[in-house]
C-alpha cells in the first residue's frame, strides 16, 4: 500500500506547453523578449506564442541559443517554427497586413512555436501546418 | 572659394573611382550541408584555380567564416571582382551526438559542436557586412524550415539583395519548384554545385544583383 502511494506521488517526468499572448512581450525590449523565451526553453517547456518575433530578434534568439549550448546543462538548442496565415498574399492584402502589423506591433495572426531540442526532436513546417515530433 | 570647388571636384572624382573599384562582398548563407562551400569552391576554382575550404558529409564542416579576395568572375565578356565569403551553416540546435553517427570520436565531436556554435554566431554577425547574399538551400529538403525564413527575412530587413540557389539538382529527390513556391518574391536558380550544372544562370543573376550594389 505504502509502495503504491509512493509510486503515485512520484513526480511525472515530462514537459509543459505554455501559451503566451503577444501582450506579454509587447512592451519588452528585444533582449528581454529573448531572455523570456529562452527561460521557458530552459525549463523544458514548449512555448506557443501569439504573433512572431522580428527577423533581427529571431537571429538574436539563435545567437543567444548558440552561446548557451555547452553552458546550460543538457541544453542542445531549440526548435523554432512560425506559421502565418498571411503568406503568398496579394499586394493589397500585403499592404493591409503590414499596416495592421505596424499598429499591433506584431503579426498577431501568426503563431510561433519554440521548444527545447531535448524535448522537440523536429518541427515539420509548411504553409498550412506545423507538426511537432517529440523525443521519446 | 575656387580651392574649395577644386577640392570638392577631385574628392568626388576619386571617391567615385574607388567606389566602383571596391570588390563586391558576396556571402554564401544557408543551413548546414546545403552546399555553400561546394558552390563557393566551384566558383573560386573556375576563376582563381584555388578552393575556399574543405567539404564533408559530416555537418558543420565549415566552422569559421572563410574568404577569398579578388575573385574576378568573367561572364559573357563582362568582368566583376568579388570578395567571396563562405559562412558556417546556420541552425537552431547543435548536438555533438549527431557527429558520432559519422564515426567522429566523442572528444572530437564535442569540440566540433563547440566550434559550430561559435561559427553560427560569427555567421550572423557578418550579415551586416554583405553586399549580395546567395542563400544556398538543399533542394531535396523542406524549404519551409524556419532558419531559411529567418535568414531571408534578415537580409530583406537589411535591404541586401538575395539570390536563392536550389542546390543538388542532380539528385532524384530534388524539388526546385517547391523552393520557388516557398519564396515567390525572390529569384531562384536550380544548380548542381557538385557537377557545375546551370552555373551560367547563376552568374547571370549574380551580375544583375551586383549591379544594384551602390
Amino acid at each position: 500500500m505504502a509502495a503504491k502511494k509512493k509510486a503515485t506521488s512520484k513526480k511525472i517526468k515530462g514537459f509543459a506547453i505554455q501559451f503566451m499572448p503577444f501582450s506579454e512581450i509587447r512592451d519588452l525590449a528585444s533582449g528581454e523578449r529573448i531572455k523570456k523565451v529562452l527561460d521557458i526553453a530552459f525549463s523544458n517547456s514548449i512555448l506557443i506564442l501569439q504573433g512572431r518575433l522580428k527577423p533581427e530578434e529571431e537571429t538574436r534568439l539563435i545567437e543567444d541559443t548558440m552561446a548557451m549550448i555547452g553552458h546550460v546543462k543538457s541544453f542542445k538548442g531549440i526548435e523554432l517554427a512560425v506559421i502565418s496565415p498571411h503568406q503568398n498574399r496579394s499586394p493589397i492584402e500585403k499592404f493591409k497586413h503590414n499596416l495592421a502589423t505596424r499598429l499591433s506591433g506584431s503579426d498577431l495572426g501568426a503563431i510561433t512555436i519554440i521548444g527545447p531540442a531535448s524535448v522537440v526532436k523536429e518541427i515539420k513546417q509548411d504553409p498550412k501546418k506545423i507538426e511537432l515530433f517529440l523525443n521519446k | 572659394m575656387a580651392i574649395k570647388i577644386f577640392n570638392k571636384f577631385f574628392k568626388t572624382i576619386f571617391s567615385g573611382i574607388f567606389k566602383n573599384k571596391r570588390d563586391i562582398k558576396l556571402g554564401f548563407y544557408g543551413p548546414p550541408n546545403a552546399g555553400k562551400t561546394s558552390l563557393a569552391n566551384r566558383i573560386c576554382k573556375d576563376f582563381t584555380g584555388e578552393e575556399i575550404g574543405s567539404v564533408s558529409k559530416v555537418p558543420h564542416e565549415t566552422r569559421n567564416v572563410q574568404f577569398k579576395e579578388k575573385v574576378e568572375i568573367n561572364y559573357k565578356g563582362k568582368t566583376m571582382t568579388f570578395k567571396m565569403i563562405d559562412t558556417p551553416g546556420i541552425t537552431t540546435k547543435v548536438d555533438y551526438e549527431e557527429f558520432l553517427k559519422y564515426k567522429v570520436k566523442k572528444k572530437e565531436a564535442k569540440n566540433r559542436a563547440k566550434e559550430a556554435t561559435q561559427g553560427i554566431i560569427e555567421s550572423i554577425k557578418w550579415l551586416d557586412d554583405m553586399d549580395v547574399v546567395v542563400v544556398v538551400l538543399d533542394s531535396t529538403e523542406n524549404p519551409y524550415d524556419q532558419v531559411n525564413i529567418t535568414i531571408i527575412g534578415n537580409l530583406v530587413a537589411r535591404k541586401i539583395p538575395v539570390l536563392i540557389v536550389a542546390n543538388k539538382s542532380d539528385l532524384k529527390k530534388s524539388n526546385i519548384k517547391r523552393i520557388e513556391e516557398a519564396f515567390p518574391e525572390y529569384g531562384v536558380v536550380g544548380i548542381s554545385a557538385k557537377y557545375g550544372k546551370n552555373l551560367d544562370n547563376f552568374y547571370e543573376e549574380i551580375f544583375k544583383l551586383a549591379k544594384k550594389v551602390k
